[in-house]
Protein backbone atom coordinates (compact mmCIF):
# COMPACT_ATOMS: atom_id res chain seq x y z
CA UNK A 1 0.00 0.00 0.00
CA UNK A 2 1.10 3.55 -0.66
CA UNK A 3 2.19 5.77 2.21
CA UNK A 4 0.73 8.79 0.45
CA UNK A 5 -2.73 8.43 1.95
CA UNK A 6 -4.46 11.81 1.90
CA UNK A 7 -6.37 13.00 4.97
CA UNK A 8 -9.59 12.56 3.00
CA UNK A 9 -8.88 8.90 2.18
CA UNK A 10 -10.10 7.40 5.44
CA UNK A 11 -11.66 4.07 4.34
CA UNK A 12 -10.93 1.36 6.88
CA UNK A 13 -9.97 3.63 9.76
CA UNK A 14 -11.96 3.32 12.94
CA UNK A 15 -14.28 6.28 13.46
CA UNK A 16 -17.03 4.32 15.20
CA UNK A 17 -20.65 4.33 14.04
CA UNK A 18 -21.76 6.81 11.37
CA UNK A 19 -23.93 9.53 12.95
CA UNK A 20 -27.23 9.78 11.07
CA UNK A 21 -28.50 13.38 11.14
CA UNK A 22 -32.09 13.99 10.04
CA UNK A 23 -33.12 17.36 8.68
CA UNK A 24 -33.49 19.64 5.69
CA UNK A 25 -30.57 21.16 3.87
CA UNK A 26 -30.13 24.80 4.83
CA UNK A 27 -30.47 27.58 2.25
CA UNK A 28 -26.71 28.23 2.10
CA UNK A 29 -26.09 24.52 1.44
CA UNK A 30 -28.61 24.51 -1.42
CA UNK A 31 -26.95 27.62 -2.81
CA UNK A 32 -23.47 26.11 -2.72
CA UNK A 33 -24.81 23.01 -4.48
CA UNK A 34 -26.55 25.16 -7.09
CA UNK A 35 -23.39 27.22 -7.69
CA UNK A 36 -21.31 24.12 -8.32
CA UNK A 37 -23.91 22.66 -10.68
CA UNK A 38 -24.14 25.96 -12.56
CA UNK A 39 -20.34 26.35 -12.80
CA UNK A 40 -19.93 22.77 -14.06
CA UNK A 41 -22.85 22.86 -16.50
CA UNK A 42 -21.94 22.42 -20.20
CA UNK A 43 -22.97 26.00 -21.02
CA UNK A 44 -20.68 27.48 -18.34
CA UNK A 45 -17.90 24.91 -17.99
CA UNK A 46 -15.86 26.87 -15.45
CA UNK A 47 -15.33 23.98 -13.03
CA UNK A 48 -15.21 20.19 -13.01
CA UNK A 49 -16.17 17.98 -10.09
CA UNK A 50 -12.64 16.57 -10.21
CA UNK A 51 -11.35 20.10 -9.53
CA UNK A 52 -13.83 20.49 -6.67
CA UNK A 53 -12.53 17.25 -5.15
CA UNK A 54 -8.89 18.26 -5.62
CA UNK A 55 -9.65 21.61 -3.95
CA UNK A 56 -11.22 19.82 -0.97
CA UNK A 57 -8.23 17.50 -0.70
CA UNK A 58 -5.87 20.49 -0.48
CA UNK A 59 -7.77 22.68 2.02
CA UNK A 60 -5.53 21.35 4.77
CA UNK A 61 -6.36 18.74 7.37
CA UNK A 62 -7.70 21.21 9.96
CA UNK A 63 -10.16 22.90 7.59
CA UNK A 64 -11.19 19.50 6.24
CA UNK A 65 -11.97 18.27 9.75
CA UNK A 66 -13.70 21.49 10.83
CA UNK A 67 -15.95 22.15 7.83
CA UNK A 68 -19.28 20.45 7.21
CA UNK A 69 -19.91 18.83 3.83
CA UNK A 70 -20.98 21.97 1.93
CA UNK A 71 -18.47 24.09 3.85
CA UNK A 72 -15.77 22.02 2.15
CA UNK A 73 -17.49 22.63 -1.19
CA UNK A 74 -17.71 26.40 -0.59
CA UNK A 75 -14.05 26.67 0.38
CA UNK A 76 -12.97 24.59 -2.59
CA UNK A 77 -15.15 26.63 -4.99
CA UNK A 78 -13.46 29.83 -3.80
CA UNK A 79 -10.00 28.29 -4.01
CA UNK A 80 -10.43 26.95 -7.55
CA UNK A 81 -12.17 30.10 -8.89
CA UNK A 82 -9.35 32.26 -7.49
CA UNK A 83 -6.79 29.88 -8.98
CA UNK A 84 -8.49 30.26 -12.39
CA UNK A 85 -8.70 34.03 -12.14
CA UNK A 86 -12.53 34.06 -12.16
CA UNK A 87 -12.44 35.76 -8.73
CA UNK A 88 -9.65 37.46 -6.86
CA UNK A 89 -8.96 37.02 -3.17
CA UNK A 90 -9.47 40.80 -2.76
CA UNK A 91 -12.94 40.66 -4.35
CA UNK A 92 -13.90 37.78 -2.10
CA UNK A 93 -12.56 39.46 1.06
CA UNK A 94 -14.34 42.71 0.13
CA UNK A 95 -17.66 40.93 -0.44
CA UNK A 96 -17.40 39.05 2.85
CA UNK A 97 -16.52 42.28 4.65
CA UNK A 98 -19.50 44.12 3.08
CA UNK A 99 -21.92 41.35 4.02
CA UNK A 100 -20.61 41.33 7.57
CA UNK A 101 -21.17 45.09 7.96
CA UNK A 102 -24.65 44.87 6.37
CA UNK A 103 -25.62 42.21 8.85
CA UNK A 104 -23.93 43.81 11.85
CA UNK A 105 -21.43 40.97 12.31
CA UNK A 106 -17.92 41.41 13.70
CA UNK A 107 -15.07 41.57 11.21
CA UNK B 1 -10.14 6.86 -25.82
CA UNK B 2 -8.67 3.67 -24.34
CA UNK B 3 -10.36 0.46 -25.47
CA UNK B 4 -12.07 -1.63 -22.80
CA UNK B 5 -9.61 -4.36 -21.77
CA UNK B 6 -11.89 -6.19 -19.35
CA UNK B 7 -15.29 -7.87 -19.48
CA UNK B 8 -17.87 -8.60 -16.81
CA UNK B 9 -16.57 -11.47 -14.65
CA UNK B 10 -12.86 -10.83 -15.33
CA UNK B 11 -10.49 -10.91 -12.36
CA UNK B 12 -8.63 -7.63 -11.92
CA UNK B 13 -6.05 -6.29 -9.50
CA UNK B 14 -6.15 -2.65 -8.35
CA UNK B 15 -2.80 -1.04 -9.07
CA UNK B 16 -1.11 1.56 -6.87
CA UNK B 17 -0.04 4.21 -9.38
CA UNK B 18 1.25 6.40 -6.55
CA UNK B 19 3.78 3.70 -5.63
CA UNK B 20 4.35 2.30 -9.15
CA UNK B 21 4.62 5.49 -11.16
CA UNK B 22 4.92 8.25 -8.57
CA UNK B 23 1.50 9.69 -9.46
CA UNK B 24 0.82 12.56 -7.08
CA UNK B 25 -2.14 14.72 -6.22
CA UNK B 26 -5.77 13.89 -6.89
CA UNK B 27 -6.59 10.22 -7.52
CA UNK B 28 -9.83 8.28 -7.12
CA UNK B 29 -8.83 4.73 -6.11
CA UNK B 30 -8.98 4.64 -2.31
CA UNK B 31 -5.92 3.26 -0.51
CA UNK B 32 -7.84 0.41 1.11
CA UNK B 33 -8.59 -1.36 -2.20
CA UNK B 34 -5.12 -1.13 -3.77
CA UNK B 35 -3.40 -4.46 -4.33
CA UNK B 36 -6.68 -6.35 -3.96
CA UNK B 37 -8.18 -8.69 -6.56
CA UNK B 38 -11.85 -8.42 -7.44
CA UNK B 39 -14.21 -9.27 -10.30
CA UNK B 40 -15.68 -6.86 -12.83
CA UNK B 41 -19.38 -6.53 -11.99
CA UNK B 42 -20.22 -4.07 -14.80
CA UNK B 43 -18.77 -1.45 -17.10
CA UNK B 44 -20.12 1.94 -16.01
CA UNK B 45 -19.13 3.95 -19.07
CA UNK B 46 -16.14 5.89 -20.35
CA UNK B 47 -14.90 9.03 -18.60
CA UNK B 48 -12.00 11.49 -18.60
CA UNK B 49 -9.10 10.70 -16.29
CA UNK B 50 -9.59 12.40 -12.92
CA UNK B 51 -5.83 12.91 -12.45
CA UNK B 52 -5.95 15.27 -15.45
CA UNK B 53 -9.42 16.81 -15.06
CA UNK B 54 -8.63 17.80 -11.46
CA UNK B 55 -5.93 20.19 -12.72
CA UNK B 56 -7.80 21.72 -15.64
CA UNK B 57 -6.63 19.10 -18.17
CA UNK B 58 -8.84 17.51 -20.82
CA UNK B 59 -8.83 14.04 -19.21
CA UNK B 60 -7.55 12.31 -22.37
CA UNK B 61 -7.32 9.49 -23.11
CA UNK B 62 -10.73 8.71 -21.64
CA UNK B 63 -10.85 5.52 -19.61
CA UNK B 64 -13.51 2.86 -19.13
CA UNK B 65 -14.78 2.86 -15.55
CA UNK B 66 -15.52 -0.54 -13.99
CA UNK B 67 -17.57 -1.47 -10.97
CA UNK B 68 -15.36 -4.08 -9.29
CA UNK B 69 -16.72 -6.48 -6.67
CA UNK B 70 -14.47 -7.47 -3.78
CA UNK B 71 -15.11 -10.01 -1.05
CA UNK B 72 -15.35 -8.22 2.30
CA UNK B 73 -13.03 -10.80 3.87
CA UNK B 74 -10.38 -9.90 1.24
CA UNK B 75 -10.75 -6.20 2.03
CA UNK B 76 -10.78 -6.49 5.84
CA UNK B 77 -8.59 -9.24 7.28
CA UNK B 78 -10.62 -9.35 10.52
CA UNK B 79 -14.04 -9.30 8.79
CA UNK B 80 -16.55 -11.24 10.90
CA UNK B 81 -19.68 -11.00 8.71
CA UNK B 82 -21.18 -13.41 6.18
CA UNK B 83 -18.71 -15.07 3.78
CA UNK B 84 -20.79 -13.88 0.79
CA UNK B 85 -20.63 -10.20 1.81
CA UNK B 86 -18.97 -7.96 -0.75
CA UNK B 87 -18.25 -4.34 -1.57
CA UNK B 88 -18.38 -2.73 -5.03
CA UNK B 89 -15.85 0.00 -5.84
CA UNK B 90 -15.70 1.93 -9.11
CA UNK B 91 -12.16 1.96 -10.53
CA UNK B 92 -10.81 3.42 -13.77
CA UNK B 93 -9.13 1.05 -16.24
CA UNK B 94 -5.67 2.62 -15.91
CA UNK B 95 -5.73 1.64 -12.22
CA UNK B 96 -6.40 -2.04 -13.05
CA UNK B 97 -4.46 -4.99 -14.44
CA UNK B 98 -5.59 -8.53 -15.28
CA UNK B 99 -5.28 -10.97 -12.38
Amino acid sequence: MSNERGYHDVGGQDFGPVPIVEGEYQLWERRVDAMMRMLSSPGVGLMKFDELRRGIETLGEDAYAAEPYYGKWARSLCKILIEKGVLTQDELDQKISNLRSERGLAE
Amino acid sequence: MSEALFNVGDRVLVRDLQAEEGVQGHVRAPVYCRGLIGKVERICGVFGQPESLAYGGDGAPKQPLYRVRFSMSDVWSDYAGEAADHIDIEVYQHWLRAA
